[in-house]
């Protein structure tokens, strides 16, 4: 008895100091002039861009990271080829690697004064410093979530229905839309919804390549940093507690995504 | 011929699983291709199917070299063991599965599905979703949607395989029925011969990736073409070097011109048949009697009989 009550308290205390206390602070500083600050806060120029930064960027690396995901599960699950094992490491290596390296490698490859970042600044397309880095830096980070939620589904789904669809007539897009997508359907809502609070969040990759130019590269997290740091705490409290409690509603949709499986 | 298998061979990393296998399969007929497991009657289906290239030889399908064409060109249905139910439809959909990726007009969907639905008595359960269904219901279904799209052929990989032994006697008589009701052209996997000799009009026995035989039920009991079919069809037991089926062994209580001295070991009455245990120079041998004629000698272990073939028994000389 004594020791299960203790765990309990141990368990509680832990959780309590290291996340509730730090969030709760943070929505209670938010809100302790009321409301009207906190909308005067959210509403001003940057921050409305930020909230418009990060959207895009994190849908841009949802929609990439979906269309992966789905193609690379297959791949894995359904195809045997040389180099499987190999693709699957590396759809992990996300997950091993600082997010501050992924930014300074991906200012190697597609920086101005690198090859490939030059000819596609030649071409228009500026990378580093601008949306498509952010992006790029948002879907090295989030890869391996889609997939990894996909993989094991689909090894239970089985062959046997898709080459019954095949058998009945369904061309290999028919059979993927009405049997494979819907037999992995909440796996990939799963891992779409993962993915997107993981995008929503990221900090340090995102940091590196945009360049942190306020108004242009900034997004919802770098802006609570940058305003932290000229001391303007209100709005740095107001948009953590917007950050919070999108990752709130993501968690919940998780929660209710999951037993379904 | 509905279907002519020519010369086709399969490996599997390596390890034949067909060799130079020919099969010839009528239109209109039920066939059974019968073999152990392993046997590669499952691997011979999918290649007729599609589902698998074949390393060599070729598959005509309707007067068609199928050979190279991808299983939803082949116009054939499969239905398979663990039934492949769509789970995410409903019992409805799933049989009209095949008629909507063609884009039939809906009303004509809706027709033809009702009318199979009947056929496989599951008009009431059309509203349901396969995991509220049971086994047998669930193969009906599978069957039901591989009919829909009027196959050439309708091929079947041990359909009653995962079915308890009750449902699967009454699947099997259901089938027999249906068969002669729509006459496509049927060939289903098995490994149980009496499943085999209940359904089929035709048989073929594949062994170790090789054609044994291809006959009949009957003809194929009574004239097997080896001592392996002859064993895979039906009991049998050897007496002086040559192999018999036990109830065509004469159990007399004097001695006969042609019979061997024997001495029963055991006697097991199974209701009608009575199974009799004996040892003839060293060898066990047995014979099945009926209760009536058992009765008559009045056996028991330790009794000397005389045991022969009767006189138009056909027998095998006995290898192995």
């Amino acid at each position: 008895m004594v020791t299960r009550y203790s765990l309990r308290v141990l368990a509680l205390g832990y959780l309590l100091f290291l996340l509730v206390l730090p969030v709760g602070l943070i929505a209670w500083r938010t809100f302790a002039r009321g409301l009207a600050p906190v909308l005067t806060a959210l509403t001003s120029p940057s921050a409305v861009h930020a909230f418009e930064v990060t959207l895009s960027v994190a849908s841009w690396a949802v929609v990439a990271n979906t269309i992966f995901g789905i193609g690379a599960a297959i791949l894995l699950v359904r195809h045997r080829f040389p180099g499987k094992r190999i693709l699957g490491a590396l759809i992990d290596l996300p997950l091993a690697v600082s997010p501050v390296v992924v930014g300074l490698a991906l200012i190697l490859v597609y920086g101005r004064f690198a090859p490939a970042g030059g000819w596609l600044e030649r071409h228009g397309l500026q990378v580093i410093f601008s949306l498509p880095g952010m992006v790029l830096a948002t879907v090295f980070v989030s890869l391996p979530l889609v997939v990894r939620a996909i993989v094991p589904v689909l090894e239970e789904l089985g062959e046997e229905q898709e080459q019954a669809a095949h058998t009945l007539g369904a061309t290999g897009w028919q059979t993927f839309r009405r049997i494979t997508i819907p037999g992995i359907r909440w796996a990939l809502a799963y891992g779409v919804v993962l993915c997107l609070a993981r995008a929503l969040g990221e900090y340090g990759a995102v940091a590196v390549v945009s360049g942190r130019l306020v108004g242009q590269t900034q997004t919802l997290t770098l802006f609570v940093e940058e305003r932290f740091q000229n001391f303007d705490q209100p709005a740095a409290f107001a948009a953590a507690t917007a950050l919070a409690l999108m990752a709130v509603v993501t968690l919940l949709l998780t929660k209710f995504l999951r037993p379904k499986d | 011929m509905a279907i002519e298998v020519r010369d086709v061979t399969k490996s599997f990393g390596g390890t034949p699983v067909l060799r130079d296998v020919s099969v010839d399969i009528g239109s209109g007929s039920l066939t059974a291709l019968l073999g152990p497991s392993g046997g590669g009657k499952s691997t011979l289906l999918r290649i007729i199917a599609g589902l698998e290239q074949p390393d060599t030889g070729t598959v005509v399908i309707s007067g068609v070299d199928a050979t190279r064409l991808s299983p939803q060109r082949r116009n054939v249905g499969f239905v398979f063991q663990h039934y492949a139910a769509f789970k995410h439809l409903t019992v409805r959909r799933n049989v009209a599965f095949g008629l909507e990726v063609r884009k039939r007009p809906k009303a004509q969907v809706r027709r033809r599905v009702a009318e199979l639905l009947e056929l496989v008595h599951l008009e009431q359960l059309a509203d349901r979703y396969p995991a509220q269904l049971s086994g047998g219901q669930r193969q009906r279904m599978a069957l039901a949607r591989a009919l829909a799209v009027e196959p050439e052929v309708l091929l079947l990989d041990e359909p009653f395989g995962a079915l308890d032994a009750q449902v699967r006697k009454e699947l099997r008589t259901w089938l027999r029925r249906l068969h002669d009701e729509v006459h496509v052209t049927t060939v289903f996997v098995t490994h149980d011969q009496e499943e085999a000799m209940d359904v089929a009009d035709e048989i073929v026995v594949l062994a170790d990736g090789v054609v044994e035989q291809v006959g009949s039920p009957h003809e194929m009991y009574d004239n097997p073409a080896n001592p392996f079919v002859m064993s895979f069809l039906g009991p049998v037991t050897r007496l002086d070097g040559r192999l018999v089926r036990p109830h065509d062994i004469e159990v007399c209580a004097a001695e006969q011109p042609g019979s061997s001295a024997a001495t029963v070991t055991r006697v097991v009455r199974l209701g009608f048949e009575v199974r009799v245990e004996t040892r003839v120079a060293g060898q066990d041998v047995w014979a099945q009697l009926t209760r009536g004629s058992a009765d008559h000698l009045r056996l028991d272990p330790g009794d000397t009989v005389y045991l022969r073939p009767v006189s138009n028994a056909r027998t095998l000389a006995g290898s192995g």
